[in-house]
C-alpha cells in the first residue's frame, strides 16, 4: 500500500512541478526525487519479494496504509526542511533585511 | 531487514563526488571568466553536478522513508546495535543475505534509471540546441 500511496505522491509532484517548470521557486524537483526514490526502491523491494516468497504484490492492510500516509508526510516534511534551509525565495533574508 | 544500508553508502559516496566535481567545476568557471571565454548554456549542456544532484535526491529521498518503513516495522532501532537483526545470531546470515540481494539491486535500479534521466537530457540538450543554431 506504502509503494502505491509514495508512487502516487511522486507522480502529482512531478505533474505540478513540469506545471510551474523551468521556474522552481519551491524546490518541487527535490519533492519529486525524494518520492521517486522511494517509490523505486520500494518498486524492486516488492518485486523481489513476490519473486523469492509469493504471495500478494500489494499489501492491502490498515498498517500499510498509515505507513504508506506516514511515508508521504514524512517526505513533505524533509522537503519543507530542505526548503526552509536553502530559502531560494530569500524570504528570510528579507524578513531580516526589513526589520534592520 | 537492512535493505537501504545500500543505496545509504552509494548516496555517501555520490554525495562526496558531487562535492568535488561542483567545486572543480566552480574553479574552471573562475578561470573561464579570467580568459573572457563565457561559454553560453547551450553549448556546454547540462553540468556534471547537475546530472549528480539528481541521483544524490533520488538516493537520499529513497533512504530516508525506507529507513521510516525499517523503523515502522521494528527492523531499525536508535540505539546500540541499530538492527534488530544483529541481536540475534541467527538472523545476521539472512540479514546479510538481503542486503546483498534486495539492497545492491535498489542501488542499481535507482543508478540506471538515473543513467536514462541523464541520456535522455542530454539528448534534449543536443536537439535543442541544434535547433536553434539552425533558427539562427
Amino acid at each position: 500500500m506504502y509503494l502505491i500511496f509514495t508512487a502516487i505522491a511522486a507522480l502529482v509532484s512531478t505533474v505540478i512541478w513540469y506545471k510551474n517548470a523551468p521556474e522552481d521557486k519551491y524546490m518541487l524537483s527535490t519533492l519529486s526525487l525524494i518520492y521517486w526514490g522511494a517509490t523505486l526502491m520500494w518498486f524492486v523491494d516488492h518485486v523481489m519479494a513476490y519473486l523469492i516468497e509469493g504471495g500478494e504484490f500489494f499489501e492491502i492492510t490498515l498498517d500499510a496504509t498509515l505507513l504508506g500516509v506516514t511515508v508521504v508526510l514524512l517526505g513533505l516534511l524533509v522537503w519543507l526542511i530542505i526548503l526552509l534551509v536553502k530559502d531560494p525565495k530569500k524570504v528570510f533574508y528579507k524578513v531580516l533585511h526589513s526589520k534592520r | 531487514m537492512a535493505c537501504f544500508t545500500v543505496p545509504l553508502a552509494e548516496a555517501i559516496i555520490v554525495t562526496v563526488v558531487k562535492k568535488v566535481v561542483e567545486k572543480k567545476e566552480r574553479d574552471s568557471q573562475v578561470k573561464c571568466t579570467k580568459q573572457s571565454e563565457l561559454v553560453s548554456a547551450n553549448e556546454t549542456g547540462l553540468s556534471w553536478s547537475q546530472k549528480l544532484s539528481w541521483l544524490t535526491r533520488l538516493l537520499w529521498g529513497g533512504v530516508v522513508l525506507l529507513a521510516l518503513e525499517h523503523i515502522w516495522h521494528g527492523e531499525v532501532v536508535p540505539w546500540m546495535p541499530f538492527l534488530t537483526a544483529m541481536n540475534n545470531p541467527a538472523d545476521i546470515a539472512p540479514m546479510l543475505h538481503e542486503i546483498a540481494t534486495i539492497g545492491t539491486s535498489m542501488a542499481v535500479f535507482v543508478t540506471l534509471i538515473w543513467i536514462v534521466m541523464v541520456l535522455v537530457a542530454d539528448h534534449k540538450v543536443k536537439y535543442i540546441s541544434k535547433n536553434v543554431k539552425v533558427e539562427n
